[in-house]
């Protein structure tokens, strides 16, 4: 029987983090921002019916940037925990920092126990409601998890707009117009290019709303917000 | 798809079959109603549920649907202020007969599992897709019927694409009937049905309808004992909703009060 090679766990998960690092590097970003009246999502996506941000439940919602087929599997199994919770307990008690932690444990398992690591980055943000603070979770592919306050960014560019978010947001949550355009200038200036309206994703968790909170924004009335 | 094993479809209430049968009302173990040693504990299978008048009743633009507040055991009154009509999404609504606690279960899980579709697929089930799987979630209720556990619902739905209000009825098998017109079921249902039938036609207006529903309530609440009118001493009156293209909406209980109080005053001086 031939002996297994032996590689030292650091030499192995270093490999699957480059991988995964990788993956992600190819896809588009995604950008999470906190405005007057809830969690605005902004997504570079030039498809209009592939999504990468989505409704898990009243307050919530949830975004990926990688590998479709991968965040996609992930956004299902949340919603299927979130409704579950919800039909056993209560609406209420569905909140994001449970499904955050969920993910994490996902991923990190999958990370040291798969040979293919997830190449997914994933954001989980909940309106606050009564007085209560906004959520927002970032979930990376080894399970790590950060909990992010004003703005978060995921995908291919991310540091680069955290950065240039960093410089640019202060303070208080900006209205939805000047918190919209913050972000398209964002992405705007990772791409280098401008940015048709078609081309981008945008969704709001807006806490004014009855009951579900989650909303998507058509092109035409981001441009009328834009205007 | 059968291919991916960690997939379970687009519908909740399979989800909850597979993974927690604790959890779905039919998945339960119930012994059979023969083996219990003493059959007379057991409720006797009744081809209909007894008690409640629920009805629905289309108008022009739109379908209305309400129900009594009764809720009785046996010769007792169980409650007052039950609401038997239900929300289930923007645009459809379902009023139940039958045994309290399943009923209310079931509207909750189909609720859920309407909105559970829209989340996974991104776009809403259609109105006859809805109207297929309630049926087919009474189905699977079929054992409990014979504990007597009856849940029978109407299902109302605005069809967005025909762009009318549509009634459902079902038998406990999960047959499901289209009603083009009215109708109503519960131990007043007949009561209910009659009443309809001599003042219903094509293209009611909104008021019309609602005036016509209340009083198939009012005269179901006459003959049936199973069934509530208008309690005028605690100011509790029947529940309605109106389901049209901008959505589903409540009929506010002051508004339904007005109503009865000029029927009861009109029965009073004889007419």
């Amino acid at each position: 029987m031939p002996l297994p090679y032996y590689v030292s766990p650091e030499q192995m998960m270093q490999d699957k983090a480059e991988y995964a690092k990788k993956g992600i590097a190819k896809g588009r970003s995604i950008i999470a921002m906190e405005y007057e009246q809830g969690v605005l999502l902004v997504a570079d996506n030039p498809s209009a019916s592939l999504y990468k941000i989505s409704e898990i439940y009243d307050s919530i919602a949830f975004s990926g940037a990688g590998k479709y087929s991968e965040f996609e599997n992930l956004r299902k199994a949340g919603i299927r925990h979130a409704d579950l919770k919800g039909f056993m307990y209560s609406r209420e008690d569905v909140t994001a920092r449970s499904l955050a932690n969920g993910y994490s444990q996902t991923l990190g398992t999958i990370f040291s126990q798969e040979i293919k690591p997830l190449e997914v980055e994933i954001l989980v943000a909940q309106v606050g409601e009564e007085g209560r603070q906004n959520e927002m979770y970032r979930i990376s592919f080894d399970g790590s998890i950060f909990d992010e306050r004003g703005y978060a960014a995921i995908g291919g560019r991310s540091e680069a707009l955290q950065l240039f978010l960093k410089e640019r947001y202060k303070g208080e949550p900006p209205a939805l117009k000047a918190a919209l355009s913050l972000c398209t200038s964002a992405l705007e200036s990772i791409t280098n290019q401008k940015l048709p309206l078609e081309g981008i994703e945008i969704a709001v968790l807006d806490r004014t709303r009855p009951g579900r909170k989650f909303r998507r924004i058509p092109a035409s009335e981001s441009r009328q917000i834009l205007s | 798809m059968p291919s991916n094993p960690d997939d379970h479809g687009s519908s909740f209430f399979d989800y909850l079959m597979q993974q927690r049968p604790d959890l779905a009302p039919s998945g339960r173990a119930w012994p059979a109603a023969s083996s219990f040693p003493d059959d007379s504990r057991m409720a006797p299978l009744q081809p209909l549920p007894h008690g409640t008048t629920v009805l629905a009743i289309k108008y022009q633009g739109g379908v209305l649907i309400a129900g009594d507040r009764r809720a009785t055991e046996g010769y007792q009154i169980a409650g007052r202020r039950m609401d038997k009509v239900f929300k289930i999404d923007e645009h459809s609504a379902m009023a139940i007969a039958g045994a309290a606690g399943p009923c209310i279960e079931m509207a909750k899980l189909f609720q859920t599992e309407l909105e559970h579709y829209e989340k996974l697929e991104g776009v809403q089930l259609s109105c006859e897709g809805k109207a297929n799987k309630l049926g087919q979630m009474i189905k699977a209720n079929l054992p409990m019927v014979f504990q007597g556990l009856v849940v029978l619902p109407i299902y109302v739905g605005y069809d967005q694409k025909r762009g009318e209000g549509r009634i459902f009825k079902y038998d406990i098998t999960g047959g499901r009937y289209e009603e083009s017109d009215y109708h109503a079921i519960g131990s007043g249902g007949k009561d209910a049905r009659n009443s309809m039938r001599e003042h219903f036609r094509k293209d009611l207006s909104e008021a019309d309808a609602l005036r016509i529903a209340l009083v198939a309530l009012y005269n179901a609440a006459e003959e049936d004992v199973g069934t509530g009118g208008p309690d005028l001493v605690r100011g509790i009156y029947p529940t309605a909703k109106q389901v049209s293209a901008v959505g589903i909406k409540d009929v506010e209980e002051p508004h339904i009060a007005t109503v009865y109080a000029a029927l009861i005053d009109a029965r009073k001086r004889g007419n």
